[in-house]
């Protein structure tokens, strides 16, 4: 096949880093063609392989579609899913839509906050969770909803929320041991 | 190219497999039911009919939502011929029991057992949700079996003209809140010359508490594309966008999987069913903005841009995407469409009120014994679709307020028990349709708090774009937090009832023209709550 114009663009600037995950973005900008309407989808693509949009990331997307580096961080500060900050290894999102705040939701938040020490909205010190909420997840039938790690998790209360996040944690712990004496 | 799908050689031989099997056992696997424990129920009934030897007999089938989420997992076993029976909780046990106690012993699982003769059931009238929990979504066979995809069949041999007055003859009103006639927006899109014009499917579904066109697409995401299909021919569009919310991954999954199915099949894509229309569709996400609801907010979204509103005129319908005419449906509006094509303009009027035809989705939620997705002719009063659909409050609780048409609604008391759920009943009420979210709050919920959390929503959410949204839903939401914290004064209350005036008046688009409504509605409604907390006097009773 011919090298066509868009090839050779993300050749030549091909993150010099050599970071495997760039290679993922640039197969997604080469299937949006490198259009500079696709910004939104191309910023979803960056946050998932990535897990959060570091300067670094913006400023190689700003490149890639020839856009003022400011329009990148203008439209991506503006929508809420998108995050700069790297998230810890588990997300909990506690949602706070109106379903699930009529049935006590935010009671579930300050509790758990308060039970594993996570500030809402920021991450453990030891990096290991991150407490999100979220405005509905579209499960209000099962109000309150919790999604950890993408699952989502109906009828929370804090007790049942913290009970299996420190099972998660028990989990992995015992599993790092085992591999540390194995 | 791709040869052209024979629909009536599907449907054939689509029954014909179907009647091959004595029972078809149907899993709900949508979002809802998967997360109170669905996918091991269904892995244990499949278990369990292999283990009987029984794969040839019995068919299980996922499907999409069943409605009475609040139930789930459900399960629906349905003999040939015979009486179906539905399952509520299934756990793997339970599951296993349907194979081996229901099915092969014909034994009644009492506790489990769902009484479809409950109001929540049989008051409902479903025609966007008829396919939703009966049909496996991931197959387009099973949506063609329902006599899908036939109502494009006949439109294409119809006069774009024709098909618009069928839908005008319907009095189909758009479901994405405001209630337009849908004839209407159509015939301003298909008489704009332009060498090209767009339809958007606008599945952004922002209202923070309702899940009605997630399950359309998620259930049903044909049914969506056809409606795309056919709004797109009667105007002129030869491409299209179906504007998804990111935190529906799923529906986003299912309609890529649809489109991919679809184009293969001839029934989008180039010359569909070897017509002259063809139709291009691409899905775009969205990214957690409440504005990209609005549909000038949601093109510059598509764009790339930030998404704020502009002014309206221009119409989008004159002036849309890249500056073509663009017409925005909502996802529910589309999926009506289908079924007033096959089934004629005055069945559609056989239904709801005679301003407000047809049926309409409701999320029921909050504190009512049955919750979940509903669809009831319009018109059906607030008391039948609280105290009959949802069964009332749980607990003893008593039913205090029914919110509608989220952060843009207001609040409903239980007094307007009476009032027919239409377009123009719930304005006169002081509230909306909306989308399509209803919750139900019972005598311990505070509703200046109520109004409180829905402004704090609002100022979150307004894009900044006009002052009098950006500082004046601000404004509102710091006089409300000092109002529920015992700490307000009349001269804030004051205040507060002048900015509702002041921000619903002069603000840009139609998110800071209804933030106010919450406010609105409860100081109508429920004003004695506001002044009783003037004098630092409880509101609502705790939580129990
Ligand atoms: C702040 C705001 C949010 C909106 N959110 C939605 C939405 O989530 N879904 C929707 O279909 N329409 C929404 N709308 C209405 C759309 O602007 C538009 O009227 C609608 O999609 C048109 O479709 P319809 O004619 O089929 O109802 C919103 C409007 C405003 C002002
Ligand atoms: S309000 Fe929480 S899932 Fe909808």
């Amino acid at each position: 096949m011919a090298a066509t114009a868009t090839d050779s663009r993300a050749q030549q600037d091909a993150h010099p880093s050599g970071d495997e995950r760039f290679a993922l973005l640039d197969k997604a900008l080469k299937r949006a063609r490198f259009e500079q309407d696709q910004l939104v989808e191309l910023l979803h693509t960056a946050q998932e392989v990535f897990g959060y949009l570091s300067n670094d990331v913006l400023i190689y997307l700003a490149r890639q579609l020839r856009l003022p580096p400011s329009r990148v961080l203008g439209v991506a500060s503006f929508y809420h899913l998108f995050t700069f900050e790297a998230p810890g290894d588990h997300i909990c999102t506690v949602c706070l839509g109106t379903a699930c705040y009529v049935k006590g939701a935010e009671e579930v938040v300050e509790g758990t906050a308060q039970a594993l020490g996570v500030p809402a909205g920021q991450t453990s010190d030891d990096g290991r969770l991150t407490l999100w909420t979220a405005r509905c997840v579209g499960s209000c039938g099962l109000a309150p909803v919790v999604v950890f790690d993408g699952t989502v998790l109906g009828k929370q209360t804090t007790d049942e929320l913290v009970t299996h996040i420190r099972e998660v944690f028990a989990a992995e712990d015992a599993a790092a041991e085992e591999e540390e004496a194995g | 190219m791709a040869k052209v799908i024979d629909l009536d050689d599907v449907a054939v031989q689509e029954a014909e497999a179907r009647s091959r099997y004595r029972w078809r056992v149907k899993v709900c696997s949508s979002t809802a039911c998967d997360a109170s424990g669905a996918g091991p129920a269904r892995r244990a009934v499949e278990h369990s009919v292999e283990e009987q030897g029984l794969e040839h007999d019995v068919q299980v089938v996922p499907t999409g939502c069943m409605g009475l989420c609040s139930a789930g997992p459900l399960v629906r076993a349905e003999p040939r011929g015979g009486q179906a029976t539905m399952f509520q909780q299934v756990d793997p046990q339970v599951g296993a029991d349907i194979v081996e106690r229901h099915v092969v012993g014909r034994e009644d699982l009492s506790q489990h057992q769902l009484d479809e003769n409950l109001p929540f059931f049989t008051r409902q009238e479903r025609v966007v949700l008829s396919n939703a929990g009966r049909i496996d979504p991931e197959r387009i066979e099973d949506y063609v079996a329902e006599d899908g995809y036939r109502a494009l069949v006949t439109a294409l041999r119809m006069r774009p003209r024709g098909l618009i007055e069928t839908i005008e003859a319907s009095g189909l009103r758009g479901r994405g809140g405001a209630g337009y006639p849908t004839a209407k927006k159509w015939a301003m899109l298909h008489d704009a010359e332009s060498d090209q014009k767009y339809v958007v499917a606008n599945g952004d579904e922002g209202d923070p508490g309702a899940f009605m066109d997630r399950a359309v697409m998620e259930d049903d995401p044909h049914r969506v594309l056809e409606g795309v299909a056919l709004a797109a021919y009667a105007t002129g569009a030869s491409k299209a966008f179906l504007y998804v919310r990111a935190e529906y991954p799923r529906a986003i999954k299912r309609l890529e999987q649809a489109i991919r199915t679809a184009k293969r099949q001839r029934l989008l894509g180039k010359n569909i069913l070897e017509s002259d229309f063809s139709l291009d569709v691409e899905i775009r996400t969205g990214a957690g903005a409440f504005v990209c609801g609005e549909e000038t907010a949601l093109l510059a979204s598509i764009e790339g841009q930030r998404g704020q509103p502009r002014m309206r005129p221009p119409y989008p319908t004159e002036r849309g995407l890249y500056g073509k005419p663009t017409m925005i449906n909502n996802v529910e509006t589309l999926a009506n469409l289908p079924d007033i094509i096959r089934r004629g303009p005055e069945w559609f009027r056989g239904m709801g009120t005679r301003v407000s035809p047809g049926t309409k989705v409701f999320a029921l939620a909050g504190s009512l014994q049955h919750s979940g997705l509903i669809e009831v002719p319009m018109g059906l009063t607030l008391g039948e679709i609280i105290e009959e659909i949802g069964g009332g409050c749980p607990n003893g609780r008593t039913f205090k307020a029914a919110q509608t048409g989220g952060p843009s609604g207001g609040c409903v008391p239980a007094s307007f028990r009476d009032l027919p759920v239409d377009f123009e009943s719930l304005r006169q009420a002081g509230s909306i349709m909306g989308s399509g979210g209803l919750i139900a709050m019972d005598d311990s919920v505070s509703m200046p708090e109520v109004a409180r959390f829905y402004m704090d929503f609002s100022q979150d959410e307004s894009c900044g774009k006009c002052a009098p949204c950006r500082v004046g839903t601000l404004e509102m939401h710091r006089l409300l937090e000092r109002i529920c914290a015992g700490a307000g004064t009349e001269r804030d209350l004051a205040l507060l009832e002048q900015l509702t005036r002041t921000v619903r008046e002069t603000s840009l688009c139609g998110l800071g023209q209804s933030a106010p409504n919450p406010v609105a509605s409860t100081l109508e409604h429920f004003r004695d709550e506001y002044t009783a907390l003037l004098r630092n006097e409880p509101v609502g009773v705790a939580h129990g």
